[in-house]
């Protein structure tokens, strides 16, 4: 019964989420707070999280806690990397690729190593880290808000990958199948207005 | 028992309160496109979309498991790469005949309550979808927030597959089952009403 409350509240969350912005929001708590809020409030940084997550939690409890550290750590470096060297930040194709990716294989719900799904948060991390970097690089208190991500995203992984974990009914894992299906139709559109962005 | 109540409305207030828009703009947005509630009316916002995808999760319930979740997993996929197909300039022939056609033939297989192989129905629900995303695609318009509105687009039309669904479940009654073959003869004739204003 707690599992579906969470996830009405986890699917609440989701569909809540703002409209993606390019800068740190400031919700006047502080740094920390406002990188706390960031992941919920940009929609292109939270889906693939949630894709992520959802096939870890398929995967199971090892390979929920993996994803639930390598994730924000490779984020993390991501951010730290991007203060250090000048390069430019993850295209919206890049990320509308990764969305398709991960939708589809929790769609999919393939049999994948622990490492395999590690390995792909790590890069998804990373490239998304990079990109936060680049924006936090001119904001005031940085580190706090880089602090606050790491957190949040901590945070979600746990939550969410706990949840999927913990569903034993055929039926809540074909939920979970579908809502990875839909993450990956969202992630073709979002590679459809990419690709019209440069035409 | 009460409390499993509580939690149940705890996590229904939990979620109207996040369904409500928090919209931060850290630009000043123009066009349609500009958010979730605009992408949640474009799939509702044509009878012949709304009629086709309503009888694929019609079938899907008729079929049962695994088809009734397969079904509607292929078209909204299928219907996003035509939608990106569409985005990208790419407009295929004959789209509005397309629709029309995929609510005759989908409302065909309800009346017949058709039962193919699982790989036939999938690919006959992923042939129709494609007309309708690149429908879509090629009518987005501008604006500021695609990613939002893609996200209205999908899961609004994952609800009209999931009413589909709900409204099949009455397959497991005789008169339901004949309910469900007169919807599926409706949506046929309603698709032919499409046909004729496509071609004319």
């Amino acid at each position: 019964m707690r599992n579906k409350a969470g996830i009405l509240i986890v699917a609440g969350f989701l569909l809540g989420s703002g409209n993606a912005c390019g800068h740190l929001i400031n919700s006047g708590f502080g740094p920390f707070y406002d990188g706390l809020a960031h992941p919920f409030l940009v929609a292109d940084d939270l889906l693939p999280v949630i894709a992520l997550t959802l096939l870890a939690g398929l995967r199971g409890v090892r390979c929920g806690r993996a994803v639930a550290f390598a994730l924000p750590l490779a984020w993390l470096a991501g951010m730290v990397a991007a203060r250090m060297v000048l390069l430019p930040s993850e295209p919206l194709w890049m990320t509308g690729a990764l969305t398709i990716m991960f939708g589809a294989l929790v769609a999919a719900d393939r049999p994948l190593p622990v490492a395999v799904v590690a390995g792909l948060a790590s890069v998804a991390g990373a490239a998304h880290g990079f990109g936060n970097g680049r924006e936090l690089s001119t904001v005031n208190g940085g580190l706090l808000a880089m602090a606050g991500i790491v957190c949040a995203l901590f945070v979600v992984t746990s939550i969410i990958s706990g949840q999927v974990a913990a569903l034993r009914s055929h039926r809540t894992r074909v939920v979970v199948r579908v809502a990875g299906s839909w993450i990956a139709a969202i992630g073709l559109l979002m590679l459809g207005w990419a690709l019209r962005a440069h035409q | 028992m009460s409390s499993m109540k509580t939690h149940k409305l705890t996590a229904l207030a939990w979620c109207l309160l996040f369904l409500y828009p928090n919209l931060v703009f850290a630009h000043s947005r123009g066009g349609e496109a500009i958010g979730f509630v605009s992408g949640a009316e474009h799939p509702v916002s044509g009878l012949d979309h709304v009629l086709a995808m309503i009888a694929v999760g019609l079938w899907g319930a008729q079929l049962g498991s695994p088809a009734m979740w397969l079904l509607p997993v292929t078209f909204p996929m299928v219907m996003a790469f035509g939608g990106m197909l569409g985005l990208m300039g790419v407009k295929l022939p004959g789209n509005e005949i397309g629709i029309a056609a995929s609510a005759i033939a989908l409302g065909f297989v309800v009346f017949r309550e058709a039962r193919p192989k699982l790989w036939v129905a999938a690919v006959l629900v992923g042939f129709f979808a494609i007309f309708h995303g690149n429908a879509h695609g090629t009518e987005l318009p501008p604006g500021g927030d695609g990613l939002l509105y893609s996200i209205g687009f999908v899961i609004v039309t994952g609800c009209l597959h999931a009413t589909g669904i709900a409204i099949g479940m009455i397959h497991r009654w005789r008169a339901g089952r004949l309910a469900l073959r007169t919807a599926g003869a409706c949506v046929a004739v309603a698709g032919m009403g499409f046909l004729w204003r496509a071609v004319m």
